[in-house]
């Protein structure tokens, strides 16, 4: 063995047993989640708590004409009984939502959907509180309801936000209708009206992206206990970002933010549903500062899935043109967007349709132009993003069915229309139609790799052999080849043009290095379940030449973690993420003086070599990294104050912009409507990676939410406003035996603007499944000429599209 | 998802656990496996007030053979069902029905008795008990009694039970050694109850149906007993069009509600596809 080869051994060990960037390294989080020994809001138990239950409303649109908490009240055990009229003298009976409007806690004259909270009963015990619950009388008088947001603005369509009736200006901007919340456009409409007018081909179909729901297995909850003596407050809950929590609970209780401990501890899942804030956080707040002990608020399934933040309704009336050769020469969308009852969709607060103007997708569309019109209904509230960037997965669904529309219209292949409109890779960064900067892309390369591994061009033989098959009646099932190629848009934001409640997007991480050479790190995030506490490790590992299991991660205490904005829109990485690149940097730099210092060199004669400082052309002289963390407490350079730690408050300068290539063969059984996933294959470009098995694992679970939104998961109303199927007996989340197998892959394009490259991965998956799937399903009866086929598209509903065809004689 | 207060009792013996339902009176109600009843009370939709539990009554459990027929007791799991040498020989339809009720954990827990005796009619025991000719031995204050499957079910969650009696075993007639059989369920999803589902046990000879027995599950407010389409077959050879036919029988006694697993004409076809399609099994599975 000659020299460099053991000098390159000796550095691969070395680096191996860091676990940095890049290996897969086994989540240390599930050491305690798989025995169960996960600590989660329903785990704590306080001296003293009491428990909550929510009186809620039958009725989807009705004036309360009447509230008697008396025989709830006469219950033994049950402490209190808060209504409306309890909350308002402290200007609690609202709380502002993220999106600009109120959202009322407790009902006061009105309910205006079914399960809407109306009185708060507060008891011993969960099932005293929920026995009470009963024995509530609350008189209504029904009124009648929207359902269809398309009779919102109707001229004689009944008020639903009589609070806000006057108020014809908005959070953004003037409202049409009272039913109307706001109106958001941006693009060149004259000029996009002039490609259209003269096209050589146009498409334009409706599509819906219905009405869904996060569902994380955990639901919402909270714990408050108020300190009278010390007037302090903690609240424990499933917060996604609890450090904007603790400044909202402070803006409206006007207890001050440092007496305020904001606690959120293991979370199960979020998804988007445990951003904004709920009636049962802030009526477990007043119930504990009534009373003075702690009050634990836990919601049921039922109430989870009727009540807290939905995601989706957008119906979305797409538009492209395009040359008779395939060239698309401009997008028009306009999108009506069901809010539910209060508009408290979780978007940067300048963006009440979120990011939707992402909506030109992968392609170099010169032209384009969004409207978006927000409007109440008689429906629980929300349009969170669920398991997306803002509002990225409607984009994404509205334009890849459309070109999937296009291709048919233009009798030319699905994939070769894409890759014919691509942006290509020397176009990056690239200006969009609709105000984006897309950093970095090779989506030539992504889709070559794709249609390769599937094998595009066979499995497009055996439909047609299929096709040909089923025509002469000798099998029952048709093939359906779906495709996907999307681009994200994630990472919020730059503080220019995203902030919640005027809080800029920035996000933190703050390390600290022992004496010993072992690390804590805290971030402003807060993981739900996608091992923050093993992948930011692995970053600062690699960073700074310290093992990552001797790296500690915490978040989610807003007294110990710095400021943050917290996980959702796949933002920890791009933010976070890049905090701790940097102040890992930070470090590091202190670290090289202090090394130069102990080797008695100049700063500029050291080299880092994975895990240490060493002298140029000395490799024998070196100090680690954990020699130099014991020298920055006890012997620093002289002038040089002691410690080893870092802050870094990072605002980024971009939105990252992750891309992918799915593909998705189906056979679906025309008799049954039953459609089966035959292959999934899914490759991601998530820039850097950090960890590919936690990549991999983010990757399964977004194509398994994609697969349930696509195939059948719904939170339906009928016509009355009543709730339909807000249990797991109906709202589909698929088990094992549903779940296809997933193939995935990946390219590598690093962003350019990111400290360490890494793009974000955790929603990509979900946001290019849901149209790959709806794609499989509507290429599988094109050929029977069926035109767009509506999600969800479980069996009754494709059995209904085999009906309308004439195909069950 | 919380449910109301209750009391429990754990009676040792039938005798005991009849006395306790006539003392409680109609507030009371039989808990087996609790797969139906508990949910029920968790969203408060039955709130009784005192549970009497059979699993602590050791004679309810088992499977035997009594001459021509297998009889299975009330408190058998569906996991038992499962693994059962004597039904694997005789009644394999049982264990093949078993396998595509909720999930290895619930069928650990849930029982036939259960199953067929609260008169839901997602159930899936009650229609293939109808199609097999079953009858339930129920012991109530006045005595032991015997009623036919075919005459038990009512209406949804509605039986022939009168309050007090509890369902003890099933007996269950042997078919032929030659049978033919098939249980088809369409299921959104793992755990749940069917869109819609057939029973089918047939015997054929030389080419010719010689019997037939149809159930249906979850198509109607009871399981159903498709007997005039069932007798359509007899003396066919199973040709398309005798099957065309027996098919549109037994769609027509359907009654399916319209809910999240699709409209009732839906239903209704897929009754029929289930039905068609454990015909084709059964035949390929019946010798003669």
């Amino acid at each position: 063995m000659n020299d460099q080869t053991k000098i390159d051994q000796d550095r691969a060990e070395r680096t191996e047993k860091l676990q940095g960037m890049g290996c897969k390294r086994k989540r240390v989080e599930d050491v305690r989640f798989t025995q169960g020994k996960g600590s989660y809001v329903d785990d704590l138990k306080l001296p003293g708590m009491l428990f909550g239950d929510f009186v809620r409303s039958p009725h989807a649109h009705a004036r309360i004409k009447s509230i008697d908490t008396s025989r709830a009240k006469a219950l033994p055990g049950v402490v209190a009984v808060l209504t409306a009229a309890d909350l308002k003298p402290l200007g609690l009976h609202y709380m502002p939502t993220l999106a600009g409007d109120v959202q009322a806690v407790l009902a006061e004259e009105k309910v205006l959907f079914q399960n809407q909270e109306v009185a708060f009963v507060i008891a011993e015990d969960r099932y005293i509180a929920s026995d009470a619950t009963e024995l509530v009388d609350v008189e209504y008088e029904a009124l009648p309801c929207i359902v269809d947001p398309f009779k919102s603005m109707d001229a004689d369509a009944p008020i639903l936000r009589e609070d806000i009736q006057d108020k014809m200006e908005g959070a953004h901007g003037p409202r049409k209708h009272p039913n109307h919340i706001f109106e958001w456009t941006i693009g060149d409409k004259e000029a996009t009206d002039a490609v259209f007018a003269n096209a050589d081909v146009t498409i334009k179909e409706m599509l819906v992206d219905h009405r869904t729901h996060p569902s994380p297995l955990e639901t919402c909850q909270s714990v408050a206990s108020f300190d009278k003596v010390k007037g302090e407050l903690t609240l424990w809950g499933t917060f996604q970002a609890p450090h904007v929590i603790r400044t909202v609970v402070s803006l409206i209780s006007g207890l001050p933010e440092h007496k305020i401990h904001v606690i959120a501890p293991d979370i199960g899942g979020g998804f988007g549903n445990k951003v904004g804030a709920y009636a049962g956080y802030v009526c477990s707040v007043v119930g504990s500062i009534v009373l003075g002990v702690p009050v634990k608020w836990v919601e049921d399934r039922m109430e989870n899935l009727s009540t807290t933040s939905f995601a989706r309704d957008y119906h979305m009336t797409t538009e492209l043109a395009a040359t008779k050769d395939g060239k698309i020469q401009a997008m028009r969308v306009h999108v009506l967007a069901d809010h539910g009852a209060f508009d408290a969709c979780a978007d940067p607060s300048k963006w009440p349709a979120g990011f939707m103007n992402i909506c030109t997708g992968s392609y170099d569309i010169p032209t384009a132009h969004l409207a978006v019109d927000g409007v109440y209904t008689n429906k629980a509230s929300g349009g969170v993003a669920y398991r997306c960037s803002f509002r990225v997965t409607e984009a994404v669904f509205a334009i890849e069915r459309a070109v999937e529309l296009l291709a048919d219209k233009l009798g030319m292949d699905a994939a070769e229309l894409r890759i014919k409109n691509f942006i290509k890779p020397e176009q990056f960064p690239y200006k969009s139609a609709l105000g984006w900067e897309y950093d970095s892309g090779d989506y030539h390369t992504a889709m070559k790799k794709a249609m390769d591994t599937i094998g595009y061009k066979e499995l497009r033989e055996e439909q047609a052999q299929k096709r040909e098959a089923f025509k002469r009646g000798e099998t029952r099932e048709i093939m359906g080849i779906g495709i996907s190629f999307f681009t994200e848009i994630v990472g919020a934001g730059p503080a220019k043009n995203c902030d919640i409640l005027g809080i800029a997007m920035f996000d933190s991480a703050e390390i600290r290095i022992h004496p010993t050479g072992s690390v804590i790190a805290r971030m402003g995030t807060k993981s739900q379940g996608q091992g923050h506490e093993t992948t930011y490790a692995q970053i600062i590992a690699t960073e700074i030449g310290i093992p990552a299991d001797d790296i500690m991660i915490e978040e989610g205490n807003t007294d110990t973690a710095p400021y943050g904005l917290g996980t959702y829109g796949s933002r920890s990485t791009p933010v976070a993420g890049a905090a701790t690149a940097v102040a890992a940097r930070k470090i590091k730099a202190k670290a090289q003086m202090i090394a130069a210092h102990m080797l008695e060199v100049h700063e500029g004669d050291l080299e880092w070599d994975v895990d240490r400082f060493r002298v140029k052309g000395l490799p024998e002289k070196f100090k680690t990294m954990k020699e130099i963390a014991w020298a920055a407490y006890n012997a620093p350079p002289p002038n040089m104050e002691p410690g080893l730690e870092a802050v870094n408050y990072y605002e980024p300068p971009n939105m990252t912009y992750p891309f992918g290539a799915y593909f998705c063969v189906m056979d679906i059984d025309v008799d049954t409507g039953v459609a089966k996933t035959r292959r999934f294959y899914a490759l991601d470009d998530c820039g850097t990676r950090i960890n590919p098995m936690i990549i991999e694992g983010q990757v399964h679970g977004g194509l398994t939410e994609a697969f349930a939104c696509a195939m059948g998961q719904e939170i339906r109303y009928d016509e009355h406003g009543n709730v339909m199927g807000a249990s797991f007996m109906d709202f589909f989340l698929p088990t094992a035996v549903e779940t296809p197998n997933w193939e995935t892959d990946f390219t590598v394009t690093p962003s350019p603007h990111h400290p360490i490259g890494a793009k974000g991965v955790g929603e990509s998956p979900h946001v290019g499944g849901v149209p790959c799937f709806s794609n499989a399903v509507n290429d599988a009866y094109a050929f029977l000429g069926a035109g767009h086929i509506q999600m969800p598209h479980d069996a009754w509903r494709l059995w209904t599209v085999g009906q309308k065809l004439g195909l069950h004689t | 998802m919380i449910p109301g207060t209750f009391d429990y009792h754990r009676p040792a013996t039938v005798e005991d656990a009849v006395g306790l339902l006539s003392r409680l009176g109609e507030e009371a109600n039989i808990l087996a496996g609790g797969h139906s009843l508990i949910p029920l009370m968790k969203t408060r939709l039955a709130s009784p007030e005192h549970l009497v539990d059979l699993s602590g009554i050791g004679n309810l459990k088992g499977i035997s053979v009594e001459g021509g027929d297998v009889i299975i007791g009330a408190m058998t799991t569906q996991h038992e069902l499962i693994n059962s040498d004597e039904l694997a020989r005789h009644l394999p339809i049982i264990a093949e029905t078993s396998r595509l009720i909720a999930d290895p954990q619930i069928r650990y827990k849930g029982t036939f008795g259960g199953n067929v005796a609260n008169g839901d009619p997602g159930n899936d025991m009650p229609a293939l008990m109808m199609c097999l000719g079953a009858s339930y031995s129920v012991t109530g204050p006045d005595g032991s009694r015997e009623i036919a499957a075919r005459d038990f079910y009512q209406g949804a969650y509605f039986t022939s039970l009168e309050h007090g009696e509890i369902l003890t075993a099933v007996r269950i007639p042997i078919p032929s050694p030659d049978h033919g059989y098939a249980y088809e369920k369409l299921k959104r999803k793992v755990g749940d109850y069917a869109t819609a589902a057939a029973a089918v046990v047939i015997t054929m000879e030389g080419g010719k149906c010689t019997s037939a027995s149809i159930g249906l599950t979850n198509v109607s407010e009871t399981p159903l007993w498709a007997s005039e389409a069932a007798s359509m077959l007899v003396g066919t050879s199973l040709d398309k069009a005798s099957v065309d036919a027996a098919v549109a029988a037994a769609e027509a006694i359907t009654e399916p509600a319209s809910d999240m697993r699709g409209p009732a004409e839906y239903r209704t076809k897929m009754a029929g596809v289930m039905m068609r399609r454990a015909l084709e099994r059964a035949q390929s599975r019946a010798k003669g």
